[in-house]
């Protein structure tokens, strides 16, 4: 078996218990190769067996600076992780979490059982939906000039500057205000939520202010009304992006992991 | 309503699609296979330091943060990740940033958030002197 060979390495998606649930045969993981399970202890391992020229520390530290690269791993991860959460409640491990071989796993399981048991049970019967709300910064309309403008141009276009300035700080409080105000009705139908940094322009693909970015663990009978909160809350100037079903990833982390590895930013999951 | 597994996007602004799945778009999924999940630490073969995985969040969301916190979102400040408790990470953050400044030069890309936001400060502080 590849996995115990010395240039192999096994690649962990994600973790469940035992249902009985079978993945598709065919499906492909990170470097293209087939997902396996690993039955054990009562939960059930995701792998694939991954090249470690490839996905050892070293070439990962270069590769992973490699945008495309990146993303092309993400998502066959994401791949895997959405193909499991299809059957069964899933616990979604990191990016480029390796292992030496099936043992190690199996080590694993045994290991952590119950933080895995705890996790699991905590995100049954719930899904994650990511929204984000966009505030568009259209500049406010410009200050009256006044008389000035005939006398003293100068001033008064610096003055018109300034009102301007002015406006926009208004504006983004404002914003970040109707931020606060969306995450506060949404939770309200959660279970939990995480409230994340916003996403640049360049990531989020759009160049209004991301005001809000946040995920909420929706109990599975509460999806709709979920949606129909986030569709009232669309208005004039502010629009809501609704995003999911996703496999529990803000709501996945162990309790007890070490506090510098929390992926959260958020207050309240 | 529907399974997990099969994401899809509602947005307000007219689609210009018919409305039904789509693929999530690379940033979410970034933003989820990166920064969420289990993090398993211990005994795993390939252990990416933290700081490699810091290197790349920065990367995603570097520009974002000065634009964010002139909008008064600043509740990152008390991540762990990026408070800075490690003298190590601040050190990393810089060097990410002047790196990130070098490759926006290089690649002439249009001028971040970022840089906007300095020069709108900068603005800003010359009215007030002349206003005197």
């Amino acid at each position: 078996m590849t996995s115990v060979m010395n240039n192999a390495g096994t690649y962990l998606y994600a973790v469940t218990r035992d249902e009985g649930s079978t993945l598709p045969e065919d499906l492909k993981g990170v470097a293209g190769e087939r997902v396996r399970a690993i039955t054990h202890a009562g939960l059930v391992a995701y792998v694939s067996t991954v090249p470690l020229d490839r996905f050892g520390e070293e070439p990962l530290r270069r590769s992973m600076e490699d945008l495309d690269w990146l993303g092309e791993t993400a998502r066959a991860h994401h791949r895997v992780v959405e193909a499991v959460a299809r059957t069964t409640p899933t616990a979604p491990v990191r990016l480029v979490t390796v292992y030496s071989g099936e043992d190690q796993i199996r080590d694993l399981l045994d290991r952590r059982h119950d933080d895995f048991a705890e996790t699991l049970g905590r995100i049954a019967d719930r899904q994650e939906w990511g929204v984000k709300a966009y505030v568009d910064p259209a500049a406010p309309p410009p200050a009256e000039a006044g008389e000035e403008s005939a006398t003293r141009p100068g001033l008064a276009y610096l003055k018109k500057r300034q009102a301007s300035l002015r406006s926009r700080e208004e504006s983004w409080r404002q914003a970040a205000a109707r931020g606060e105000h969306i995450h506060d009705a949404l939770k309200s139908v959660a279970v939990a939520s995480q409230r994340h940094r916003p996403q640049d322009p360049q990531l989020s693909g759009r160049a209004e202010w991301m005001v809000l970015n946040g995920a909420y663990l929706v109990d599975l009978d509460r999806g709709a009304e979920f949606a129909r909160v986030v569709d009232g809350l669309r208005g004039e100037g502010i629009d809501v992006e609704l995003t999911g079903p996703w496999a529990p990833y803000s709501f996945a982390a162990f309790a007890e992991a070490p506090e510098r590895l929390e992926g959260g930013t958020g207050d309240d999951a | 309503m529907t399974e997990p597994g099969s994401v899809m996007r509602q947005s307000g602004l007219p689609a210009g699609r018919p409305s039904g799945h789509e693929p999530a778009n690379l940033g979410d999924i970034l933003e989820r296979v990166l920064d969420r999940g289990i993090v398993i630490a211990g005994d795993i073969r390939v252990n990416l330091l933290d700081i490699e995985l810091l290197t790349i969040k920065l990367r995603l969301i570097i520009a974002s943060v000065d634009t964010a916190r002139e909008m008064g979102i600043d509740w990152w400040e008390h991540d762990p990740w990026l408070k800075g408790q490690d003298r190590e990470l601040r050190e990393e953050n810089r060097r990410l940033r002047r790196r990130l400044a070098a490759a926006e030069e290089g690649a002439a890309l249009p001028r971040g958030p970022t840089a906007e936001v300095e020069s709108v400060d900068e603005r800003t502080a010359e009215v007030d002197e002349r206003d005197e």
